[in-house]
């Protein structure tokens, strides 16, 4: 048995994968097996503590002649600030937004998962790393997702001493929900704000320290390269969004918590300005990608209405638990008020499919039955114009409805509106209808995406000193992550794990001073002025935004909820030729001197660019389904995801294989001692 | 619709700014403000002029971070933020005015974009609640009545977009400050810094050159999170309590 060695003493339950397909050959190059150097061994509850306890201390003295960057300020990024702060460390901390409370860790509405057993209905920290690595599809590793699970219930303690008012019962102790792909009420929430109240938490942590002058913070500022010298990341380049500044920070180390790429699709729920940028560019200096094809696909979201939307707004699937989610049993009735449509007319078709979870069934299950619904011609709400994978274009109804009715029945209308009322509002106006008296209708959006640097057991990329937090990394969530878990992720990396690990690599320093005239420093200025005027100097005929949306336009169609063979290969195929004319015809006006956000766009997209070939090449390498990505080929009888666990039980980590290269395939495989892999099956 | 837009533009912080006026047709009832102006741009980058500048990143009405002064009135006619805020709250043929906050603590950067970086420096100087880092008790141990952590939850649905101050003839940020005292103050954790928060809160808002409170409550009717203006008889009430305590 292959790849095992790191795991001395237990007994692996499952054999290392062997590929047999080979969808993306001529695509990629096949690297050498990827191990993880820092993976812990040990009983599975032990691992953790032994690390914390094992990892090298630094004295207090010698913390504050170590300098830290932090790129990022959302629960990931803003955490860790504050706490290395705390401990005495000096820390230079960079957001592109005007403050850190503001970073799109802000929008989370549902919750946040934690193992506290308050309901006693059977919650453990077992259960909860369970019930995740389930969920995942067994695509992430055991150990990672232990340590999440373990750590949860600090986070609560946590954020509830800095004030975070989370939901109470009458008696003044915290409240909890269910939420999707779960059957125990372990989501703490603070209505349907739990991402603005935990950021505010961590944020008012930071601000703390600024004013301690531990942290020094750098608003609007855009990161555009990682300073890689002597094989170490020491640093990054800057730019100064207000006056156009390009600046150099130097560090001993350098920590990624910016966020997820999801954006790469145009359409999705992530804030305007998040991007791929600080992470495409550290890919480009050595850092591997791991996974990138793996997107959520949220089932709730608002469904399109027409061309002219810039993003799209998720409604919480918290709602799921009180909402059923239904669609008219014959096409004909679709264009009916719903309320006109009797009972017996109605296909509560998650309810029908999967009796055991009904509406509260995984993320992906319920967006690809309700993609599979409207396909059949029983989809509702207005027609949108839509292009096929074959490339025809055609009017479909994109939505289903999400209906409160038997809620408000059955718990009043006032109970209804004190659990929802702010995201029902947030639905009214931007639909213009009410969601009390008219049935909501959803449809599935891009969400999350769980691929992201490779990172270690302890965050570390690839580069030495590189390290990456939040759903920057790709670490804890396989290929599908449940609901409530990412701020979860988030805030444990940025409290308690980063905090713990990336002392150990700062025992080793400080490191060899370097200054500006340092090659990799000038190289890595240059590189990003030399960027910047060629921007500005295509003067092309199409608008940044243009390109934007022509990738999304691919990206959704051929890399969104199911993936084929031949649909990727054209999507390659179409984003190569994107890419080409970008570099040629985009149009930058104004100068770089100043404020620009075309500039600051341009630089953003093309890196999507790059991105989305990339993880075209990962969901067509991987010919299976699982969690969030669906091949077409890879399916059961009836319509289920099929996995592959014998071929692809790996982490698929790619290497920069230059401009004109191919980029190269790093397998890591994933062995499992303490839970056994089985198919998911929610019916 | 169709409509003709005014709007503020001005280079950078030092230039003198001017109001531009635009055509735009082909603008959609369902369209966003915002996807407005993103029309807009295309528009005038496609015919070689530089796009308008102007904050925005969630879209959603969380992040606080876009605001404009829509005919006068921040985040425009509706009780929302300008994300929000709808094309069908408009009529066919209007002119519509689009300016930048103005307040001297905000001062403008470009076009619609102000610097708002005061607010951070007024939570810097207390606004939180001082809980290390991996020290914290257990989190049921210490109950909070429901209806206060009710209220503590309203006041701290504040996006801090500052609206607030816009929409103050005296420029004052009472109603953000206060939304965040009444936040903590309203928490059994909230109560070891709860006299010094608010000295040290009211001394750096005054420091920033924000306005003082004369109770005119345009704070609260332009508030997208209508935080009620009990917060500020809040703070007033926590800084006098302060001052008797000799703070
Ligand atoms: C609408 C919505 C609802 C959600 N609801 C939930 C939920 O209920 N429960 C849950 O668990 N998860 C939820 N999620 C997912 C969760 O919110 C995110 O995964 C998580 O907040 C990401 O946090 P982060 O700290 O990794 O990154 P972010 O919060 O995205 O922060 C990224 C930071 O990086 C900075 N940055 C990025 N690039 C650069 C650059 N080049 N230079 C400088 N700075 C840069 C940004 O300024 C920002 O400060 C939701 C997501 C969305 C979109
Ligand atoms: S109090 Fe209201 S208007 Fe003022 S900053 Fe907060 S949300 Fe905006
Ligand atoms: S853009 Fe976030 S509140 Fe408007």
């Amino acid at each position: 048995m292959a790849s095992v060695h790191f795991l001395p003493g237990l007994t692996p339950t499952n054999t290392a994968p062997v590929q047999k397909s080979d969808d993306a050959a001529g695509f990629y190059v096949l690297g050498d097996k990827l191990v993880d150097p820092k993976a812990p061994t040990g009983p599975i509850a032990e691992r953790w503590t032994t690390r914390k306890f094992e990892n090298r201390l630094v004295n207090p003295a010698n913390r504050r002649k170590l300098n830290i960057i932090i790129v990022g300020t959302g629960l990931a990024g803003g955490a860790a600030a504050a706490t290395l702060g705390e401990a005495g460390y000096n820390v230079k901390v960079f957001c592109y937004q005007d403050s850190p409370r503001r970073a799109h860790s802000i929008a989370a509405q549902g919750g946040i998962n934690a193992a506290k057993n308050y309901k006693e209905d059977g919650d453990s920290t077992y259960r909860l790393f369970y019930d995740t690595v389930k969920g995942g599809d067994y695509r992430a590793r055991e150990s990672n997702v232990y340590r999440l699970a373990e750590e949860s219930a600090n986070i609560i303690d946590q954020c509830v001493a800095q004030g975070v008012p989370f939901a109470r019962e009458y008696g003044g102790l915290l409240d909890n929900r269910s939420f999707g792909g779960v059957q125990v009420s372990r989501t703490f929430y603070a209505r349907g704000q739990t991402g603005q109240q935990l950021l505010l938490g961590a944020y008012q942590a930071l601000e703390r320290q600024v004013a301690e002058g531990t942290v020094e913070q750098f608003t609007r500022h855009e990161m555009l390269e990682v300073v890689v010298a002597d094989g170490k990341a020491r640093g990054i380049i800057a730019r100064d969004m207000v006056t156009g500044a390009i600046e150099t920070h130097i560090a001993d180390v350098v920590v990624l918590a910016t966020g997820g790429y999801g954006n790469v699709f145009y359409l999705s729920t992530n804030a305007m300005g998040s991007n791929v940028t600080a992470s495409w560019r550290a890919h480009r200096k050595g850092a591997y990608m791991a996974n990138p094809c793996y997107t959520q696909i949220h089932p709730t979201c608002i469904p399109v209405t027409g061309d002219h939307q810039s993003k799209l707004t998720l409604m919480s699937e918290s709602l799921r638990n009180d909402g059923r989610v239904w669609v008219p049993k014959k096409a004909e009735d679709c264009e009916k008020d719903p309320r006109d449509i009797p009972e017996e007319d109605r296909d509560y078709f998650l309810e029908r499919i999967y009796p055991a979870f009904g509406n509260l069934v995984p993320r992906d299950i319920a967006s690809r039955a309700a993609k599979y619904m409207c396909d059949e011609g029983r989809g509702v709400g207005p027609t949108v114009k839509e292009v096929g994978p074959d490339g025809v274009e055609r009017q479909v109804r994109r939505g289903v409805y999400l209906d409160l009715t038997d809620a408000i029945r059955r718990l009043g209308r006032d109970k209804v509106e004190e659990k929802y009322d702010n995201l029902l509002d947030m639905y009214a106006r931007i639909t213009g209808e009410n969601p009390y008296e008219v049935p909501m209708r959803i449809y599935p959006a891009v969400h999350y995406v769980m691929g992201g640097l490779w990172v270690d057991y302890e965050l570390q990329s690839s580069i030495p000193g590189l390290f990456v937090t939040g759903e920057a990394n790709f670490s804890d969530h396989g290929a599908n992550r449940l609901g409530a878990s990412a701020l979860m992720q988030g805030l444990a990396d940025g409290y308690f794990v980063l905090p713990n690990t990336i002392r150990d690599y700062l025992a080793d320093g400080p490191f060899e001073p370097i200054d500006e005239s340092h090659p990799a420093v000038v190289e890595a200025r240059e590189s990003v002025q030399e960027r910047i005027d060629k921007f500005l100097s295509i003067n092309g005929s199409r608008s940044v935004e243009s390109f934007h949306k022509e990738l999304g336009t691919i990206m959704w169609e051929y890399c969104g909820m199911e993936r084929t063979k031949e649909g990727l290969t054209r999507a390659i195929g179409l984003i190569r030729d994107l890419k080409k004319e970008f570099w040629s015809n985009v149009r930058v006006l104004g100068s770089g001197e100043s404020l620009n956000q075309d500039l600051e766009k341009a630089g953003r997209v093309a890196d999507f660019i790059e991105l989305g070939e990339l993880m075209c090449i990962d969901a067509l390498n991987r010919r299976e389904s699982c969690g969030g990505h669906f091949r077409g080929e890879s399916q059961t009888e009836d319509g289920e995801a099929l996995r592959h666990d014998d071929e692809f039980a790996y982490v698929a980590a790619w290497e920069w294989g230059g401009d004109d290269g191919a980029p190269v395939l790093h397998k890591e495989d994933l062995i499992y001692t303490a839970i056994e892999m089985k198919q998911r099956s929610y019916k | 619709m169709k409509l003709t837009l005014k709007i503020w533009r001005q280079e950078n912080a030092s230039a003198a700014g001017a109001m531009h006026t635009y055509e735009l047709d082909g603008v959609s009832q369902d369209m966003s403000f915002l996807e407005m102006l993103d029309l807009l741009n295309e528009q005038l980058v496609t015919s070689g002029q530089e796009p308008v500048a102007f904050d925005s990143d969630c879209r959603e009405g969380i992040c606080g971070t876009c605001s404009l002064m829509i005919n006068g009135e921040a985040h425009g006619p509706e009780v929302t933020t300008t994300c929000q805020l709808h094309m069908r709250s408009f009529t066919d043929g209007e002119t519509i005015t689009i300016e930048p906050w103005r307040a001297d603590p905000f001062p403008v950067i470009k076009d619609l974009i102000v610097d708002r970086s005061a607010f951070d420096r007024i939570i810097q100087s207390g606004g939180y609640i001082s809980a290390n880092t991996g020290s914290a008790p257990e989190a049921n141990s210490v109950p909070a009545p429901r209806d206060k952590a009710m209220r503590a939850f309203n006041a701290a649905t504040c996006i801090g977009c500052g609206a607030c101050v816009a929409a103050c003839p005296n420029g004052s940020a009472s109603l953000f400050m206060g939304a965040k005292i009444t936040a903590l103050g309203e928490l059994p954790q909230g109560q070891p810094e709860r006299y010094s928060r608010v000295v040290d809160m009211v001394s750096q808002h005054d420091a920033e050159g924000f306005g003082g409170c004369t109770n005119i409550g345009e704070c609260t009717n332009a508030c997208p999170k209508e935080i009620p203006l009990d917060v500020i008889s809040q703070l007033n009430k926590d800084l006098r309590t302060a001052i008797a305590q000799g703070r």
